[in-house]
């Protein structure tokens, strides 16, 4: 069980892993995560489920190497096994009943935005897809966002693919050309998110946002991943991972997501330089 | 020959100013010549009241007097009968409230040191006797335990001696619950815990970690696996906030998440992944064994001063005894009757400060405790960079909100029909934090061997 049966780069720095866990293929929905760990003494990291095959008992995730424990993850092979591997969490995404519905995906959040769109399509939803990249290099899940949208729109910063701009510039021409959504779904970086809802209020359109804060244990143990939404304070590894993005106090999660900033650069530093030696 | 000294033989302890700045166990134990020194101080007395203040009736008494003959194998022979963890009750019981505050010694100076000697016993038997417990003939039929916490361990023990095949689910990667995340390494050295399970294993208990049962797995899908009865012992997990301005800025944590990173993911060493802030003034909120658990690891980790922020006082502080003279020795500033209204952050959103009122206490409120009220215009500051709230937790809702049919009362507690600990499902039992609110290590063991035996009951008249 936990083992990687197959581990790919997406992109220079996006990494996925497809991983034998049985039980937790069977459960999984989107919008649910599981919490890892990649080696004995690894610190425990939440990764939102990318996608899930009950009958294979797979889960795939999609991560960005951006923290010591994800760079630890990366150094996984196939046939590798992941020492912790706990799931699913989190209440899973409401996606029933909805007839038309804009999913934003801003970088490897699009990993998570993926099989939102992929569900609702199934669920026979329409479904209109915005991710946005900084450039064409960082692109990823093009194909498998064609095939699970009625219609995609690729935006990068520099403009280097698909059309210039952000996702909420698209959006809001989405909106403005009389496309009428029963709701935005927005996964990405916690700016993304408040922009995306910024955009959405003013046309009236129910938001959900997918929240990612700093979790230990991812089952409402330590109240590390607390969010402000509507004034109250709400755990997003029991009450999320999804909320009400026009509730969220997005100012207050963006500081919060800072706490361990320093020690973070410094163990990453620490990492690479390791694995620059093993490499010299 | 009785010993006749009014008071405990002393605990040989780690200096306060160097046991504060390390993780190394505070109590280093009884030789066995103090040991035997100090059961003789037990008169042995007809009635034996210590037993009835023991919440799994160990028969005090009678395991004192193999130590007094320096018996001390049959000693922890006694102590197993009614107890599958001594070498953890030893060090963690509110003994002061519970065998050593009926013993007859305290009406005139102090009690016998009990949970010293249960230490004591448990920790000789761990380092001369190699022989691990003997796998019991099993009776083919399984039993599902949820929770590798003290209840659940607890539980699991006495069903597998019993013949049953018992699998525990773990949440966390690490068996031991609140033994592993919870308690400091000082206080309760994390080998010990592991001794305890390593031994559960040999009697045959399976141990699945990373289960997040609610999740992963229903309790009924439990039944539909082939067990026969479920017991529930999954804590009193969800930390409680004050609901004050300013708790979510960065540098507050609740006691849970600061003890986990520090025990569990062992933040105190260099090399550890996880990260834990560096603070130099910390304010710990509460009165209770985790306020001061977090108190001195905060102190252990390099902070200069900590405050415990207590709304009542000194008499009130629900800590053991053992634990506030501990952190007192250690430094810790003892901020009583004394309550936070708002937390104070700069303008990159770390707190700075905390400001905090005065109480007075009135007039008893209905936990017979007297009601601290604010006292007018008392407010004042306190620079801090770093809080932790330790006001309490309750219970963790993943598994009742899974399960139909199961109740639970206003708190989330979950609704058991009193000793036995069955809960409103049929073959599901409760017991622990799960059942009572966060309480003590040792209550949750009584309840865990309370179900294990009403479990035995119901599947054998099946």
């Amino acid at each position: 069980m936990d083992k990687i049966l197959k581990k790919d780069f997406l992109n220079p720095t996006v990494c996925r892993m497809v991983i034998n866990a049985p039980l937790i293929a069977k459960k999984a929905q989107p919008g649910q995560f599981v919490i890892l760990r990649a080696l004995e003494d690894s610190e425990r990291i939440p990764l939102t489920i990318s996608d899930y095959d009950a009958e294979n008992g797979t889960v795939t995730i999609i991560f960005q190497l951006v923290g010591e424990g994800t760079m630890e993850l990366a150094t996984l092979c196939e046939n590798d096994t992941i020492c912790d591997f706990a799931g699913p969490l989190g209440k899973p995404s409401h996606l029933e009943g909805l007839k038309k519905v804009a999913v934003i995906g801003g970088g490897v959040g699009c990993a998570i935005a993926y099989p939102v769109a992929k569900k609702l399509k199934e669920n026979g939803c329409c479904v209109h897809s915005v991710v946005g990249f900084r450039s064409k290099d960082l692109l990823i899940l093009e194909d498998e966002f064609k095939a699970a949208s009625d219609k995609l729109v690729i935006m990068t910063d520099d403009g280097s693919y698909g059309e210039k701009g952000l996702v909420t510039n698209a959006l809001e021409t989405l909106i403005n050309s009389g496309e009428q959504y029963d709701e935005v779904i927005a996964i990405g970086p916690l700016v993304m998110m408040k922009f995306v809802c910024k955009v959405t209020e003013k046309y009236g359109i129910k938001t959900t946002v997918s929240m990612n804060p700093i979790m230990i244990d991812g089952t409402g143990m330590c109240g590390g991943c607390r969010l402000t939404v509507d004034g109250k304070i709400q755990f997003a590894c029991v009450d999320g991972p999804d909320f009400d993005g026009h509730k969220v106090d997005f100012d207050e999660a963006i500081s919060r997501s800072s706490m361990y900033k320093k020690f973070e650069t410094h163990k990453r530093e620490a990492a690479c330089n390791l694995l620059n030696k093993e490499a010299e | 020959m009785v010993n006749t000294n009014p008071n405990k033989c002393p605990m040989p302890s780690q200096d306060p100013m160097v046991r504060n700045k390390n993780f190394g166990e505070v109590a280093l134990g009884y030789t066995l010549e103090m040991a035997m020194d100090e059961a003789r101080r037990c008169l042995n007395c007809k009635h034996k009241p210590c037993i009835s203040g023991c919440p799994v009736l160990i028969d005090i008494p009678a395991f004192i007097a193999e130590v007094a003959k320096g018996d001390i194998e049959k000693a922890y022979e006694v102590l197993s009968q009614q107890t599958s963890l001594p070498a953890v009750c030893g060090r963690v019981c509110p003994q002061e409230t519970q065998c050593e505050g009926k013993c007859v010694r305290a009406n005139k100076g102090e009690s016998v040191a009990i949970g010293r000697l249960e230490r004591f016993v448990a920790d000789w038997h761990r380092e001369h006797c190699a022989q691990k417990p003997q796998t019991v003939q099993s009776n083919g039929r399984k039993v599902a335990v949820i929770g590798a916490g003290p209840t659940g361990l607890t539980c699991a023990g006495e069903l597998a001696k019993k013949g049953y095949e018992v699998t525990i689910y773990e949440a966390l990667h690490t068996a031991g619950g609140v033994l592993v995340y919870g308690i400091p390494e000082f206080r309760l050295p994390k080998d010990i815990v592991k001794y305890e399970i390593d031994n559960l294993k040999a009697l045959g208990v399976k141990i699945e970690t990373n289960m997040v049962i609610g999740k992963i797995l229903t309790i009924d899908e439990l039944f539909e696996n082939g067990f026969e009865a479920v017991y529930i012992g999954s804590g009193a997990g969800l930390p409680k906030f004050m609901g004050i301005p300013g708790e979510s800025l960065k540098g507050v944590y609740s006691a849970n998440e600061y003890l986990t990173r520090v025990n569990l993911m062992k933040a105190y060493l260099p090399t550890s992944k996880t990260p834990i802030r560096k603070s130099r003034n910390v304010a710990v909120v509460g009165g209770g064994n985790v306020a001061m658990d977090a108190a001195r690891s905060a102190k252990r980790l390099g902070a200069e001063n900590v405050y415990i922020v207590y709304r009542r006082g000194m008499q009130e502080l629900p800590a053991r005894l053992e634990e506030i003279e501990h952190a007192q020795e250690e430094g810790i500033i003892f901020k009583l009757l004394t309550n936070p209204v708002e937390v104070i952050g700069d303008e990159n959103g770390e707190v700075k400060a905390i400001k905090c009122v005065e109480m007075m206490l009135g007039e008893p409120d209905a936990s017979g405790r007297r009601r601290p009220v604010v006292k007018p215009d008392s407010e004042f500051i306190i620079d801090i960079d770093t809080m932790i709230m330790s006001i309490g937790t309750s219970p963790n809702p993943l598994i009742s909100s899974t399960t139909e049919g199961l109740e639970t009362d206003k708190w989330g507690c979950i609704v058991t029909n009193g000793d036995d600990g069955l809960t409103t499902r049929d073959a599901v039992y409760a017991g622990g934090d799960a059942v009572t609110g966060a309480a003590t290590v040792i209550l949750a063991m009584g309840a865990g061997k309370q179900a294990a035996a009403a479990i035995d009951k119901m599947l054998n008249e099946k």
